[in-house]
């Protein structure tokens, strides 16, 4: 809402310097967003008569004029402008003046035309930021030729001169206060905030004699999406535009002037907050005007142009036979003022807001009209908008109201109210007010207190509960003056089990060396392409949003490792050498029979290095620690397939992708990304990427840690080397050794796999260094040799031989 | 040739030898070749046997003394060397101790996170504790017990992504105070930090996905004045002692009364700068006490229960944090902006 200050003026005393009005008014609760004055682009233009144009020697299309600019001697401009002539007063923009010049400020200054001296610039509507709907007697490509409606003192600055130094202030008017959306409503609120008088005159007009019945019958089909439709008729209509006041006022609203009629509707919806209507009586067919349902199959080619198919829960204003507006939101092109109206009706209704916003949002369009209806008008104010309407076409002689008007009225005339308990609300504020003061703030806001309870002023739609009082006793007792007290009583808070478990993840994650990220959790179904998921993949079944920005957000991701992939491909196509990343985040399942998808959380990990110096075993070990740290222990790793649990398989290098499976069931899966991935998201160098399911991981793991004694006894270190088929996993040896040993066992650290020379094609050679250690005594060599013994036989089972 | 010659001859030629004993080796081959069960003083003292019994303790005597000579020359020169040596390798490995050191990578948490745990740990303290909800969620705990039934104006404010007519990604996580009412009686202290989804185009103050932090407390005899002064305590541990507040009213349809929270400017201190948009203030963020009919929807008694409710932007919070000043830095991950936290 974009507030005039001179026309708020009118209503109450704003005399205040504006900084004070407009933080008196945020403090309010009438939010200023912005506020200046109008054409402060404009400086040092001034109104001149010209005193003598003659032509331009070196063109065939300039003038030098002569311009008395009240000061000195007259000041010789070159103008390109062929309406200028001898009399006229004219904006100049002198030496060092600013004015603008295709929508940007720009500087004038003395120079010179094609060699004539040239002392500043006679000035277009448009330099001064106006168009011809702001002078409608201007033409819009010359120099704008002050009319009788300017101040014509030659020197007077511009802005001055022609209305152009209104001050604007923009508000953000929240929803619950329809009313504060005119000029009226900030009266009443600058009234209340300032502690001044408001001074707002009942509207009054004379009117002609006539039977409005002559004219029209109104008919509202169903009172409860509108319940008041007033009417007035003004005959002899003579269309013109509206005076420069109106229009400043206007312009200062921004809203776009167009003529009397038009105008005047615009007006007093500005000034008090109440959409009203114009039409022509010559296209309202049968003289009748029907509040109905839109029927099946019509539609209303509106003002805008657009011709617009109406379904039946929306409500029009209709004639005998079509309708000829959208009740609240626009009105139809073919009853619209014209030129030639002489005969016209001014509607002031009250529609419901839920429908008038069903209505505008289907049909896609928004009106200040619409934004008004929508957030729930009073039907009261139907009566002074339309004395005002009707006050103000006998003010501009625009034409002849008749006296008698229509009004149909079902509307609800019971104020609003709530209980009023000083010693209550003091206790809901934590404020200590007197309850003389209460009643002093909401009379200033003309509620009317009385056994207990407060009644609101008609125009206010948001009182319900003692709460909305007390609201309104807080905002002008100053919501800083309450006092700040630090909650009482004691409350047992921790981090919740899932918290603790996820921030140790991410502490052993960054110790580890990576960046945590945060991705949407949108995601294009596209990206489950980019990983190479199978067609059937039941990850392909996802949440899917029904209005989405764009495709690219279009889809709850079912899987969190795209996103990963994304960020990494950013990374890379950034020329970041390397990067190592994880997130945490949530992935969005369907769940059948159920409302909401299920939302588990899940870990994923990242990295590329250009420099290739990390590789599938780092990921390997980034997983291994992660998993111990957090207390999953006894995870086994297994070469990953198709069905292995996780359809993301798909992304990875088919032979270098494992899963890890703890009892038996996968929780996550790792690996190099395929070429065919990489190639998807332009890396160009190998990329590792994994996911861990981490509800399951934290389920199945244990926070408990238990110290074991540091070994008192020294260890037998053996060392085994043998040959067995390549095919088979060093994980199975191992898994062997470990059983063969048994509890003597310290470790087993794998330190050789050689294939090639002098092994057997198809074989390969792997060596283990095996430490074993009791802790009841010094192994013997009998005792370490006894259990490599086992070791070997366990081997042999596994087809593995010594090494010769 | 004398024994007495023979021994003097020997002393000096071992601390010659010594003399010339360059390392440890060398000095072990002189004490070898000297003092050794080979060496010379040893064949030396063998020839004992011949001498008269007069010469016998004399040469004896003298002998001792050349071999503790000797020892202690060794053990001399032992010293001597194992200094030179040190000396010698202190200068090969003396660095240039300003060269560039070899840093470990270290990974670092998000910025939001990072002022994620920053708030969490506040209100942890005040005894908030944390409650998590569902992103993909009813219209019903989003809006409807809100206070804001279907065709709410204020639904307007929250473009909202529908998943059907009933389910839609969650425009704030006030949704998680209406399931916590729900299911537990008052006293209710609670924060609930989350993703919300709305539907604004990327820029760089806007993205259809950011988070927030909601705050709930319902207790009998819960004032405004309470949550002035949770808030304020919340700002002074966030932004330092000196920090300064002011409420503004304002309109939710699930406080009454509402307020939003403006910051004075850390920059100018109230007095208007570019960083305030000239206002001397930062809008923060939003708060109120319970609307009575969102408790009376979650079947707590308005008139025995009172509260108030806020809610934080962290995206808004971590920007003015760290000084980041577009948005989409924070979802591009660039690890040059991430190393940075």
């Amino acid at each position: 809402m974009d507030l005039s200050m001179r026309w708020l003026a009118d209503y109450v005393d704003c005399d205040m310097p504006i900084k004070e009005f407009v933080s008196g008014l945020t403090i309010s609760g009438s939010k200023v967003e912005r506020y200046g004055e109008e054409g402060d682009f404009i400086s040092n233009v001034v109104v001149g008569k010209v005193l003598s144009t003659e032509r331009h020697p070196d063109s065939d299309h300039m003038f030098i004029t002569m311009v008395d600019v009240g000061e000195g001697e007259p000041l010789q401009i070159v103008t390109g402008a062929q309406n200028v002539n001898v009399g006229d007063y004219v904006p100049v923009a002198k030496h060092k003046s600013t004015v603008l010049h295709e929508g940007k400020q720009v500087k004038i200054t003395n120079g010179k035309l094609r060699g004539v001296a040239s002392n500043g610039m006679l000035c277009s509507l448009s330099e001064l930021g106006l168009t011809v709907h702001d002078f409608p007697y201007a033409i819009e490509d010359g120099i704008f030729i002050l009319g009788e409606d300017c101040d014509r003192t030659v020197g007077e600055d511009i802005r001055k001169a022609i209305g152009f130094d209104d001050t604007q202030v923009e508000f953000e008017i929240t929803s619950n206060r329809p009313d504060c959306m005119s000029v009226i409503g900030l009266a009443r609120e600058t009234a209340a905030t300032f502690d001044k008088k408001l001074d707002i005159k009942e509207p009054v007009f004379n009117g002609i004699d006539g039977n409005i019945a002559d004219y029209l019958k109104v008919q509202i089909h169903d009172p409860k999406l509108c319940s008041r439709y007033m009417a007035g008729i003004v005959k002899n209509v003579k269309i013109e535009p509206s005076p420069r006041w109106m229009r400043e006022r206007l312009r200062a609203s921004g809203v776009r002037p167009i003529n009397n009629l038009v105008d005047i509707t615009n007006y007093v919806m500005l000034e008090y907050g109440h959409p009203m209507h114009a039409f022509d009586l010559r296209y309202v067919k049968g003289g009748e005007i029907n509040i109905r349902h839109a029927q099946k199959g019509e539609s209303i080619m509106t003002l805008d142009g657009v011709e617009r198919a109406l379904s039946e829960e929306m409500l029009v204003i209709a004639d005998a036979e079509k309708p000829a507006a959208v009740a609240g939101v626009m009105g139809g092109e073919y009853s619209g003022i014209m030129d030639d109206t002489v005969t016209v009706v001014f509607e002031s209704a009250c529609f419901d807001g839920a429908s008038v916003r069903t209505t505008a949002k289907k049909l896609g369009m928004r009106t200040d009209a619409s934004a008004r209806f929508e957030k729930g008008l009073n039907a009261q104010q139907c009566v002074p908008a339309l004395m005002r309407a009707l006050q103000l076409v006998e003010i501009l002689k625009a034409g002849q109201p008749l006296k008698e008007i229509i009004d149909c009225d079902c509307s609800d005339h019971t104020p609003a109210s709530a209980p009023f308990d000083a010693k209550k609300i003091n206790a809901f504020l934590g404020t200590d007010i007197a309850e003389a003061d209460m009643i002093k703030y909401l009379e200033k806001l003309e509620f009317t207190v009385k056994d207990g309870r407060a009644y609101a002023p008609y125009y206010r739609i948001d009182i319900e509960n003692m709460s909305d009082i007390a609201e309104e006793v807080a905002r002008l007792y100053g919501y800083n003056n309450i006092p700040s007290q630090v909650i009482r009583g004691t409350a047992q808070a921790m981090l919740t089990p899932k918290h603790k478990f996820e921030r140790e993840v991410k502490r052993v994650m960054t110790a580890l060396g990576y960046n945590e990220i945060t991705t949407y959790s949108f995601i294009s179904p596209k990206y489950l392409d980019k990983i190479c998921l199978p067609a059937e993949s039941k990850l392909r079944k996802a949440v899917t949003i029904t209005n989405p920005l764009g495709e690219d957000t279009s889809i709850m991701r079912t899987t969190a490792l795209p996103s990963m992939c994304e960020i990494l491909s950013k990374n890379y196509s950034n020329r970041n050498a390397c990067a190592y990343l994880f997130e945490l985040g949530n992935e969005y399942i369907p769940v059948e029979g159920e409302e909401l998808p299920s939302e588990p959380p899940r870990l994923t990990i990242g990295f590329y290095n250009a420099d290739g110096s990390d590789d599938f075993f780092t990921l390997k070990g980034t997983v291994e620690t992660l998993l111990d740290r957090v207390g999953c222990f006894d995870v086994e790793y297994e070469a990953a397939k198709a069905g292995c649990g996780f359809d993301e398989v798909s992304a990875f290098h088919p032979g270098r992708v494992a899963v890890a499976k703890k009892d038996g069931e996968a929780i996550g899966i790792f690996g190099e990304l395929s070429f065919k991935c990489c190639e998807n998201y332009g890396i160009g160098t190998r990329c590792y990427a994994a996911k861990i399911d981490l509800d399951r991981v934290m389920e199945m793991s244990t926070a408990e840690r238990v110290y074991k004694p540091l070994p008192k006894f020294p260890a037998v270190t053996r060392d085994v080397s043998v040959v067995c088929d390549d095919g088979i996993p060093v994980a199975s040896l191992e898994k062997a050794i470990k059983n063969a040993v048994g509890k003597i066992l310290e470790s087993v650290k794998l330190f050789d796999v050689y294939k090639g020379k002098q092994v057997e094609d198809g074989k390969k050679s792997v060596s283990y260094s095996i430490v074993m250690r009791s802790h009841e005594g010094t192994l013997t060599d009998e005792q370490a040799d006894a259990a490599m013994k086992k070791v070997l036989k366990a081997l042999g089972e596994l087809g593995a031989k010594i090494r010769e | 040739m004398s024994m007495r010659e023979d021994l003097e001859r020997i002393e000096a030629a071992a601390k010659e030898a010594l003399e010339a004993a360059a390392d440890g080796k060398a000095l072990e081959d002189v004490r070898v070749k000297f003092l050794g069960k080979k060496g010379e003083l040893t064949a030396i003292l063998k020839q004992m046997g011949g001498l008269s019994a007069d010469e016998r303790p004399q040469m004896g005597q003298l002998a001792n003394k050349v071999r503790a000579d000797i020892e202690n020359a060794v053990s001399e020169r032992g010293a001597q060397l194992k200094e030179l040596l040190e000396a010698r390798r202190i200068k090969e490995e003396t660095i240039d101790v300003t060269m560039p050191g070899k840093a470990p990578r270290v990974g670092k948490l998000h910025p939001l996170n990072k002022t994620l745990e920053q708030v969490e740990e506040i209100f942890l303290g005040m005894g908030f504790e944390i409650v998590e909800g569902p992103e993909v969620e009813k219209d019903y705990y989003c809006f409807e017990a809100l206070n804001m039934p279907p065709h709410h104006p204020a639904r307007d404010t929250q473009d909202t992504f529908y998943i059907s007519d009933s389910v839609l990604l969650r425009t704030q996580t006030s949704s998680v105070q209406v399931r916590v009412m729900e299911k537990n009686k008052p006293p209710i202290r609670i924060i609930s930090p989350g993703r919300v989804y709305r539907s604004d185009t990327i820029d760089a103050t806007h993205s259809p996905l950011f988070h927030q932090v909601e705050g709930l407390v319902i207790d009998k005899g819960v004032t405004m004045a309470d949550l002035k002064g949770t808030l304020e305590l919340l700002m002074k541990r966030i932004y330092g002692e000196d920090t300064k507040i002011r409420l503004r009213p304002h309109h939710f349809p699930y406080t009454e009364p509402s307020a939003e929270v403006d910051l004075m400017c850390y920059n100018c201190h109230g007095a208007g700068c570019p960083m305030c948009k000239n206002e001397g203030y930062i809008e923060l963020l939003g708060a109120g006490m319970v609307h009575p009919k969102v408790l009376e929807n979650c079947g707590i008694d308005p008139e025995i229960y009172s509260g108030f409710a806020f809610g934080i932007g962290l995206e808004r919070l971590t920007m003015g944090n760290f000084q980041i000043k577009d948005m989409r830095m924070l979802y591009e991950n660039d690890v040059r902006f991430l190393d940075q936290f």
